[in-house]
């Protein structure tokens, strides 16, 4: 503050001429640092508009080389052969069965513990599992990966002895456990946002807290649970490293969780470890692959977004 | 008020409060109240804000043992069968299943109107179609509602006019057929047509149904109740008929509020 | 009373009760098997790794023989291009923080940075790579270096920083500019006097969860096209000749530690392996550290400041 009342100390001082200057210089200084903080704001347009860009320039000539009826009803992958076939439908069903059984994981889990935190637990338990959560949400996939591989997979091998090494289902089990932090925390957020008056009108009928949570706060944050499994449904497709790890790249299209597949991530990183010119077919695909999979996670999103902004505007 | 009023001690009386002292954590904000319920009566519980009014009647339903850190002394004693309802050994689920409370700001469960009403029904483990539909068109007449709502009733709750929402929350409250039935300032968010139809039906109900009413409003305690309970800094300042009350109060820090110049 | 006896009522009531009781041991359960996940990680990658867990793991170069590699280039490769990150997406997230709170009028411009910036929370990390490769890597011709890994990790990170950044800023009471205003400060000298050093804490602890973050990201980084096997450290920083500082480090090719896990994890050999596990459990120490920081830096900031 000390600089701003020697400033005006001088304003009052100096003739009005130079006074109104000062001001002008001000206004432009002001001016300048005003546009630098709106371009600094206008970097993540950039950087959406640059994603679109790429993905949708490189994609534009991946389909004038692969028909788009050919990409989605292809039933095979093997762009890198001679014999090329773009299916993206073999690399869906490694994304959709991984999603699958994380999701089978993750909803009930998740579910359970933010009911839990929400409506049952005391303030000195949340306080103390949430930033736990929160840690657990912060450790990277590559270490989900290593986990998968080579402690689950050995571990679900007793139980089945015909597993592979590699699987989508251990892949599956541990990103379903990496997404429970992000279900639970935003299903718990729309919970807490639940007005103390509905719980209260509920347990001023002689409801339990299990009659509570179940039949009057699940219900009342029900847009705001929702929003919470899509938001989980839109990392597990996104999801990389620890399919890539422990599913195997090999594209596989199968609905069975106990097979190998590679997923839509998995593949980009297996071409990205090759050496692949650029400007190829096969370099494109990975382009096709990203579009596909940016197109998936976006309407997750939005869809999220809008759930979200629902239950907000509701309480 | 009909006026020869009958002596005190030949009405018969719902519950009543003895020494009770409550406390948030170390704050004391109910002293040592003493004071009568009297059956199917409206007694009105006044006081300027942070009198300790709401705080008591929460009591009556153990609304406190929600929240750590609350603790009540002395007792509430609920008739005929003299249960203390501040019992450590007394369920406050059970007292709650007894005692139906309307809350100051209409709070509709999100669901149909029907499901409103049946909760309390449905909480207490009744689940028979014909049972449910026969006790939710009783309590929809009861809190004048059924004509509006009859053709509506799978609805969402949300729906409703503020004023309608009251009133079936006011149903759903009396659908566990309550012995009590507690009223937190319950026209404090309504407008004045609304707040005319539930004193209306106030009035109506304790043909039926004892009640307990706080209110900050007290041309509403005069024009409902039959007893008016004064509050002050969590102590019970002055109980009597409310006619009583409003026209000879013997406190002079009754008089002060009750016209005006305080609170 | 009339519809069901009070002993009636104690029945159903204790039957809910127990209801309630299967519910809560469920909920524990599900917390446990989470946080218990957590530990058996942690706990399996010490026993796997444990044998590798000794100073010259830190100096060394990887290797063709698993009892000699290390992580050197690795750690190295890790802390440039987290420092590039950084340099970077501080001052274009704090920035953009700042303009959305303070300057942004309520046009359908503001709506449009603010959609996306939510938006851009929720792309996977692997996109990101895309778009390095094909724009950092090919038209701007960066390459597999340093620099591309850090702009890359930068931009990942960005929604993390503005809205730590924003939502520190939205504590501050409105009551604190209006004073600032009334003396005749102007909007810049509001946001350089009051608004930033209050909300630095908050900023820090943003700043730090997305640092951490970007330090275990791997998908990105891989699709770059960074190399695996890197048994070389970038050219210093500092020189011995005037002027003393280079950026050559910049544009060198490097590795990083999840790479490196990548990399040895995917080995058939065990004893590969085990190093991944070292390196791993390295990797979860750090952002555990880091993440707790952020916690408890958090929990302080507000603990001490009641407006």
């Amino acid at each position: 503050m000390s600089g701003t009342a020697v400033s005006t100390l001088d304003q009052a001082m100096s003739p009005a001429e130079s006074r109104l200057s000062h001001r002008a210089s001000r206004h432009i200084k002001e001016k300048i640092i005003e546009s630098v903080l709106f371009l600094a704001a206008l970097v993540s347009v950039f950087t959406t508009l640059g994603i679109v860009y790429i993905l949708v320039s490189e994609s534009v000539v991946f389909f004038s080389h692969v028909p788009l009826w050919d990409f989605l009803t292809d039933k095979q992958w093997t762009p890198l052969f001679d014999d090329a076939h773009f299916g993206i439908m073999v690399l869906l069903s490694g994304t959709l069965v991984s999603s699958g059984v994380a999701l089978l994981v993750a909803i009930p889990l998740g579910t359970v513990i933010a009911v839990f935190l929400s409506e049952f637990a005391g303030p000195r338990l949340r306080e103390i599992v949430k930033p736990m959560l929160e840690l657990l949400s912060g450790v990277p996939t590559i270490v989900y990966g290593y986990f998968a591989l080579l402690f689950v997979t050995p571990l679900l091998q007793r139980f089945m002895p015909e597993l592979p090494g590699f699987n989508l289902l251990s892949a599956g089990l541990v990103m379903g456990i990496m997404i429970i932090p992000t279900v639970s925390s935003i299903a718990e957020d729309a919970m807490r946002a639940v007005p103390m008056n509905l719980r209260e009108g509920s347990y001023a009928m002689g409801a339990t807290r299990l009659q509570t949570a179940l039949k009057v706060v699940v219900p009342a944050a029900f847009s705001g649970i929702m929003a919470a499994y899509i938001l989980g449904i839109s990392r597990a497709v996104g999801e990389t490293m620890i399919l890539a790890v422990a599913a195997g790249m090999q594209p596989n299209l199968t609905w069975n969780p106990l097979e190998p597949a590679a997923t839509i991530t998995a593949f980009i990183v297996q071409v990205a470890l090759g050496d692949l010119p650029h400007g190829s077919v096969g370099y494109q695909t990975i382009f096709a692959a990203g579009l596909t999979l940016m197109l998936m996670t976006l309407v997750f999103n939005i869809l999220g977004y809008w759930l979200r902004k629902k239950y907000r505007e509701q309480y | 008020m009909a006026d020869p009023k009958p002596a005190l001690e030949s009405l018969p009386l719902k519950a009543h409060a003895a020494g009770l002292n409550f406390h948030y954590g170390d704050f004391q904000a109910l002293k040592n109240i003493d004071m009568p319920i009297y059956d199917k009566r409206v007694t009105a519980l006044i006081g300027p804000s942070g009198c300790g009014k709401s705080t008591f009647l929460r009591c009556f339903n153990r609304m406190h043992d929600l929240y750590p850190g609350n603790r009540y002394e002395g007792e509430i004693r609920l008739h005929p069968d003299n249960v203390n309802l501040l019992d450590r050994a007394v369920d406050p689920i059970e007292v709650r299943m007894r005692l139906s409370m309307v809350f100051q700001k209409p709070n509709p469960f999100p669901k149909s109107i029907f499901e409103n009403v049946a909760y309390g029904l449905r909480v207490r483990g009744i689940n028979q179609r014909a049972v449910l539909e026969e006790k939710v068109e009783e309590a929809l007449r009861s809190a004048a509602l059924w004509n509006e709502a009859k053709d509506r009733l799978h609805e969402q709750a949300f729906n409703l006019s503020g004023g309608q929402q009251q009133r079936m929350c006011i149903a759903r409250a009396l659908a566990t057929e309550p012995e009590i039935l507690l009223f937190d300032e319950p026209t404090s968010a309504l407008d004045p047509i609304a707040t005319a139809s539930i004193e209306e039906l106030i009035a109506e109900l304790k043909e039926k149904v004892t009640i307990l009413i706080v209110t900050h409003n007290m041309q509403q305690a005069a024009r409902v109740s039959d007893f008016t309970a004064y509050m002050y800094i969590g102590e019970l300042i002055e109980y009597g008929w409310t006619d009583d009350i409003f026209i000879k109060p013997k406190h002079e820090q009754t008089e002060a509020y009750i016209t005006g110049r305080f609170g | 009373m009339a519809l069901q006896s009070p002993a009636e009522i104690r029945a159903l009531i204790a039957n809910h009760k127990r209801w309630d009781i299967v519910f809560g041991v469920i909920g524990i359960v599900c917390l446990a098997i989470c946080l218990m996940t957590f530990v058996t990680l942690f706990v399996d990658m010490l026993i796997d790794g444990y044998a590798r867990l000794r100073p010259e793991f830190f100096t060394e170069f990887p290797s063709r023989r698993a009892g000699q590699a290390g992580i050197l280039s690795a750690w190295i490769g890790t802390t440039m291009v987290m420092i590039v990150t950084a340099a970077v997406a501080v001052p274009l997230g704090v920035a953009a923080g700042i303009y959305l709170e303070e300057y942004a009028p309520g046009n359908w411009m503001t709506d449009v940075i603010e959609i996306n910036i939510s938006n851009l929370a929720g792309v996977p990390s692997i996109v990101y790579g895309l778009l390095a490769l094909g724009l950092f890597v090919y038209q701007f011709g960066l390459g597999q270096s340093v620099a591309t890994a850090g702009l890359t990790l930068a931009l990942l990170i960005l929604p993390v920083v503005i809205v730590a950044t924003r939502e520190s800023i939205r504590a501050i009471p409105g009551a604190i500019r209006e004073a600032a205003y009334a003396l005749g400060a102007t909007k810049w000298q509001v946001v350089q006097g009051h608004i930033l050093p209050y909300s630095t804490g908050g900023i820090l602890t943003g700043v730090i969860i997305g640092m951490a973050r970007a330090i275990g990201e791997t998908a990105p980084i891989i699709t770059v096209g960074a190399l695996t096997f890197i048994a070389f450290l970038p050219p210093s920083p500092v020189t011995t000749e005037p002027p003393f500082l280079s950026f050559e480090w910049l544009m060198s090719p490097f590795t990083v530690m999840p790479i490196q896990i990548f990399n040895w994890t995917s080995r058939p050999d065990p004893a590969f392996q085990a190093n991944a596990a070292a390196a791993g459990f390295i990797l979860v120490f750090m952002t555990l550290a880091m993440n707790g920081l952020a916690i408890w830096l958090r929990y302080r900031i507000r603990r001490n400041i009641k407006w």
